[in-house]
């Protein structure tokens, strides 16, 4: 049962409040793509062990889509930004980094 | 036998009995007594009967870790299986029935299975009963669940009731022993909001059985001044009869509150779950003694040292006059000296240790008590009830030595931290060579969303032994825990002054004795509900099964509902050693919430009944009701499936309501439809990207159908798409889809093209929606008057606006059933007026309710298809036929590169068409068509599946839609669907159109 904050509405959203969508930043590929491409865009995700890029819903609240950093060993959360933000804003990249030594950056 | 002593009994009042009855024989016990005293003190050894081999199991335990005395509780709607007498506290007229024993327990004809118990070793199932196949399903699987059977399941409904509880706070203590009360007191004195729960109805846990001093007075005088002082701090709140189930992510924690399980008269709800969001917890839930592992240790009589201590002090109830004390620890002293204290014989203590020089050793001795250093017992002698032990030396085979004549054993293998709950979020454990056991890694602790730990442990969960290091450890973590929680200005307190009692070392001991030959180490049991020994174990480390987890499954070690409280350590010492590895590197299998079963009720809480999930209600809804209508959940909602008339059948009220509306006008309520409002300058754009076909180019005044689809290719819904201005246009969605495809468009326009200038709005229950459908729809229209619904005015797939009987509508010239119809939507709150005001005009041609399964008859007999029915998530538009539906010139749309794929175009896809029966039978829905030959797997290849199957009342005869290999291609073509009787249908491949296959009717 995480604890998340939603960026809009401010408010610290019980898990209940919230519906999860998988992977986070990932780029659509459309028409014209190569096959290896779309079915990574489709299929592959990186499913790692610690830190991971996450997109939630507050879907019992304001509605809107964020996304969350969170280790998805110690369930540590680096932080929530809204979904219109192409790459990882650079204070939670710093707040992985100061949590996480040696972070190697998004699989 | 056991019996209750002239006098003593902590917690009993012997000025109130009580009676109650258990097999339904009449016994006696006190206020104050739990069910298993109670048992214990009216000479109730014998209580249950083991799963696997039906041996005669009496109580081991005094709580929670109870393995054998599972009793059915109460009668009727109070009826409970299952239950544990060791934490079930007595009342008068309560009502217990043992469990596992046919036809009774003193006579049980299952325990001819011990007979047999060598030829059922570790992994018994898997090995012996799967051959010949047939038997398993019909002789072996009947007969084993038979045996195996625990509890039976109530067969009314429950008659109690049960509620949710939600509490906030800075630090959740469980448990309520001194060092739950400690670190509670601790953790309170800087004001934090602390709540503190206890599973039994008491505070003090077993301090005062043990005989500790705190402060200078004794532990129950320190305990009830503590609970005093606690119960006057506003910041404090305490909750006896309430578990830690369980401790979950950041903090969440679930509490099991049992209100009324003690006292059924009281009213009100029975069990209350707490749902607990808590900044820190910290777990005080001491320790649980283990057993030892030597011959008979299953035989009733043979208890833990620490519960025979609880049963004399408590409840005034001596488990035997003569009992024997096993252990490799000083702490089973304490129950020699309680035994001696209460004027009851211990023949002798056998301890495994070489030398036994601790002061509770050496007051037994001086009172007389023979003590047998580095011996072991060799074997328990009785069946029913402990008659003796023999004893042996502890280092050998186990040859016998003098038998010594008992009624009781106790026994103690020393003590175990409840690291349950510090487990159930990832808290991980280390090893302790000095008492065996395993206990907190407090560097490895479950850590919240901030990355630091929030949960702690206190006293003996956390391997702290004595009461003096309890109490400081406790009042530390309790003081860490409100600074960590950040609860302002943390006050704090000195811990209560208490000595660690001197204790000599214990000294592990897995087997007695150590190198015991095969045949006592098949008597030795780990897992007292399930039957597991020794040598099962060992034959599965054996037979490979290294791995803890797949050893716990092999042998169901620890699988029982006590979940291993007793045997996992046991269990996990002999798999080490008989793999060679140190128990460490061997671990422990995973702990999961909850800590002790929880009742079904308390997880459901009020959602039952009425109130089990919200309902939702068209503006319709209490017309059909008067109507008769027979209801069909679809989603939340209720639809009328069909309104059948007095004395008429389902099939006969959809034959007529189809007849009637196809040849005259019939009526549906279609307000559960989904109606998601697109708007803004880049809606037609965004429903470009959306749809498989354009919508951007559909005039005002137009409707289109369109088809959705997932980024995966696959159809994910669909429905009319009306073009209402420039800017707007409202999609409307299959009943179930609304909030779906909604959150579908939301999705897409937040995460992907949030530059888009678009706003979407599900208005689904703002309006009606009414399908006036039939040759005599117009007709009928007509007679409200108002709008002009000519062919000319209103040609098929429009749409206009005005007031129909001076009621503004939105009436859509749209057709699902193939006829003539119009779908007119109005503002929620006009719906049912609207739709009397059509019933009753309508009169004059004969008008018609329809519901939901006349409609899908309608629709099938016209091959439209269905959201759910033709499609399972796997199915592509193409599949369908509806190439027609999917522009060929848009650059992009979800799904259109996925449709590109291989496996997409494919033809041997399975594809839609229709199908008649030979006969004119109705195929069963979902029924396969073999084809030749098999797969990859062995099976019988199919070369197709019916999607939707209905009787078609105006052609007489079956009809159905299905996916078949290459269908389309194979029109006319003769192909065997199987029945359910086995039997092959001879079914003829035809175009899924039925009925008006030019389409004439819907267009007039």
């Amino acid at each position: 049962m995480l604890i998340l904050t939603c960026p809009y509405c401010g408010i610290q959203c019980d898990e209940t409040e919230l519906a999860p969508g998988g992977e986070a930043h990932l780029k659509r590929e459309g028409p014209g793509s190569s096959d290896a491409a779309f079915e990574a865009y489709l299929f592959e995700r990186a499913n790692p062990m610690g830190v991971h890029f996450e997109r939630w819903r507050h879907a019992n609240g304001c509605g809107k889509w964020f996304l969350a950093v969170r280790s998805t060993t110690t369930l540590e959360v680096y932080g929530t930004y809204k979904a219109q933000t192409p790459e990882p804003p650079a204070e939670i990249v710093a707040a992985i980094r100061a949590r996480v030594p040696g972070w190697g950056g998004r699989a | 036998m056991s019996f209750r002593l002239e006098q003593g009994g902590r917690l009993v009042d012997r000025q109130v009995p009580l009676d109650f009855r258990f097999d339904g024989k009449r016994h006696s016990g006190f206020a104050g007594d739990t069910l298993a005293s109670a048992l214990l003190g009216a000479g109730q050894m014998l209580v249950n009967r083991s799963y696997k081999y039906h041996r005669p199991r009496g109580i081991v335990a005094s709580g929670p870790e109870e393995p054998n005395a599972l009793v059915g509780l109460g009668q009727g709607a109070r009826f409970e299986p299952d239950q544990r007498a060791t934490t079930t506290e007595l009342f008068d007229g309560l009502t217990a029935m043992s469990q596992n024993a046919w036809p009774s327990l003193g006579f049980d004809m299952m325990a001819v299975n011990g007979w047999f118990s060598a030829m059922m070793p570790a992994g018994f199932y898997y090995k012996t009963f799967l051959w010949p196949r047939p038997f398993w399903k019909h002789v072996y699987e009947p007969l084993i669940r038979e045996a195996a059977a625990s509890g039976r399941p109530p067969q009314e409904e429950d008659a109690d009731r049960y509620e949710h509880f939600y509490a906030f706070v800075d630090v959740l203590v469980i448990g309520g022993g001194i060092a739950g009360l400690q670190a509670a007191l601790a953790a309170g004195a800087g004001g934090a909001r602390v709540l503190l729960i206890e599973q039994t109805p008491r505070w003090g846990g077993r301090a005062p059985v043990d005989g500790a001093e705190i402060d200078g007075k004794p532990a129950e005088a320190w305990i009830a001044e503590t609970v005093a002082a606690l119960e006057a701090m506003k910041n404090v709140t305490l909750c006896a009869r309430c578990m830690g189930a369980g401790i979950y992510d950041h903090g969440f924690a679930l509490g099991y509150e049992r209100l009324t399980d003690h006292a059924p008269k009281m009213g009100g709800p029975r069990h209350r779950l707490w749902k607990i969001r808590a900044k820190q917890i910290v777990t005080a839930t001491g320790s649980i003694e283990r057993p030892l592992s030597f011959a008979g240790n299953d035989v009733p009589g043979v208890m833990l040292a620490s519960a025979v201590r609880d049963y004399v002090v408590n409840y005034g109830v001596a488990p035997g006059r003569r009992t024997v004390v096993v252990t490799n620890n000083d702490d089973a002293y304490r129950t020699v000296l309680a035994l001696v204290d209460a004027g009851l014989e211990v023949p002798v203590v056998v301890d495994a240790r070489e030398r036994s020089d601790g002061p509770f050793a050496r007051e037994a001795i001086r009172r007389g008590v023979a003590v047998e250093c580095g011996a072991a017992i060799m074997k328990v002698k009785g069946t029913r009830q402990v008659e003796g032990v023999m004893l042996c030396r502890g280092n050998g085979t186990g040859a016998a030595g003098a038998m010594v004549k008992c009624d009781a054993v106790a026994m103690s293998g020393g003590w175990s931290p409840v690291v349950h709950l510090w487990s159930h979020c990832g808290g991980k454990l280390l090893w302790s060579e000095t008492n065996a056991h395993f206990y907190p890694d407090f560097s490895r602790a479950p850590t919240g969303a901030d990355g630091r730990p929030f949960v702690r442990t206190a006293g003996g969960a956390s391997g702290a032994m004595g009461t003096g290091s309890v109490l400081v450890d406790a009042a530390a973590a309790g003081a860490d825990a409100a600074q960590a929680a950040g609860s302002g200005a943390t006050k704090a307190i000195a811990p209560a002054q208490a000595r660690d009692e001197e204790e000599r070392p214990m000294r592990p001991v897995w087997v007695m004795p150590e190198q015991a030959l095969p045949e006592l180490r098949a008597k030795m049991f780990l897992d007292f509900q399930n039957d597991v020994k020794v040598s099962d174990v060992q034959l599965a480390a054996q037979e490979g099964y290294e791995s803890v987890e797949h050893a716990k499954r092999y042998t169901t070690l620890g699988m029982a509902n006590d979940q291993g409280k007793l045997s996992n350590i046991n269990g996990l010492a002999i798999l080490a050693d008989s793999l060679g590895a140190p128990v460490p590197e061997v671990g422990t299998t995973t702990f999961r919430p909850p800590y002790q079963p929880i009742s079904f009720g308390a997880i459901a809480g009020e959602a039952r009944g009425d109130l089990f999930q919200p309902l939702r209600r068209t503006p319709i809804h209490a017309w059909h009701e008067a109507a008769g209508a027979y209801w069909e959940p679809v989603g939340h909602w209720r639809r009328p499936y069909c309104y059948p008339k007095p004395g008429e059948s389902h099939g006969d009220a959809i034959a007529r309501e189809v007849q009637a509306t196809r040849g005259s006008v019939g009526m549906l309520d279609a307000s559960t439809l989904g109606k998601i409002v697109v708007k803004g300058p880049d809606a037609g754009r965004f429903l470009d990207m959306l749809y498989t076909n354009k919508m951007s180019s559909l005039k005002l005044g137009r409707c289109r159908y369109g088809l959705m689809c997932s980024e995966n290719g696959f159809l994910i819904d669909d429905g009319v798409v009306a073009r209402i201005d420039e800017e707007t246009f409202l999609c409307h969605t299959t009943t179930g889809g609304a909030d779906r495809i909604h959150g579908h468009m939301e999705d897409w326009l937040q995460c992907e093209w949030w530059d888009w200038q678009v706003y979407t709005a599900n208005v689904t229950e703002q309006w009606g929606q009414i399908a006036v459908v039939g040759p005599k729809a117009r007709a009928l229209l007509e007679t409200l008057g108002g709008i002009d619904v000519s062919k000319e005015a209103l040609p098929f797939m429009g749409w206009v606006d005005g007031e129909l009987a001076g009621v503004p509508v939105r009436i859509y010239r749209i057709s699902f059933s193939g006829e003539l119809s119009f779908e007119i939507a109005v503002k929620a709150g006009q719906a049912l007026a609207l739709w009397t005001r059509l019933m009753e005009e309508g009169r004059a041609f004969g008008v018609t309710p329809y519901g939901t399964e006349a409609l899908h008859v309608m629709r099938a007999e016209k091959g439209f298809i269905m959201i759910g029915d033709e499609t399972d998530g796997t199915v592509i538009p193409q599949d369908l036929g509806l190439d027609w539906a999917i522009s060929k010139k848009k650059a992009d749309f979800l799904g259109k590169r996925a449709q590109e794929r291989v496996h997409m175009r494919d033809p041997e896809r399975w594809k839609l068409v229709g199908l008649e029966t030979l006969d004119g039978s109705v195929l069963p829905d979902g029924a396969y068509a073999p084809g030749e030959g098999e797969n990859a797997n062995g099976q019988r290849r199919t070369i197709g599946r019916v999607t939707s199957s209905y009787m078609s009342p105006v052609l007489g005869r079956g009809i159905a839609m299905g996916l078949v290999a290459r269908g389309p291609e194979r029109m006319g073509e003769v192909i065997g669907f199987m029945g359910e009787d086995g039997q092959m249908i001879e079914t003829r491949i035809v175009s899924p159109v039925f009925y008006d296959p030019d389409g004439e009717k819907q267009d007039v």
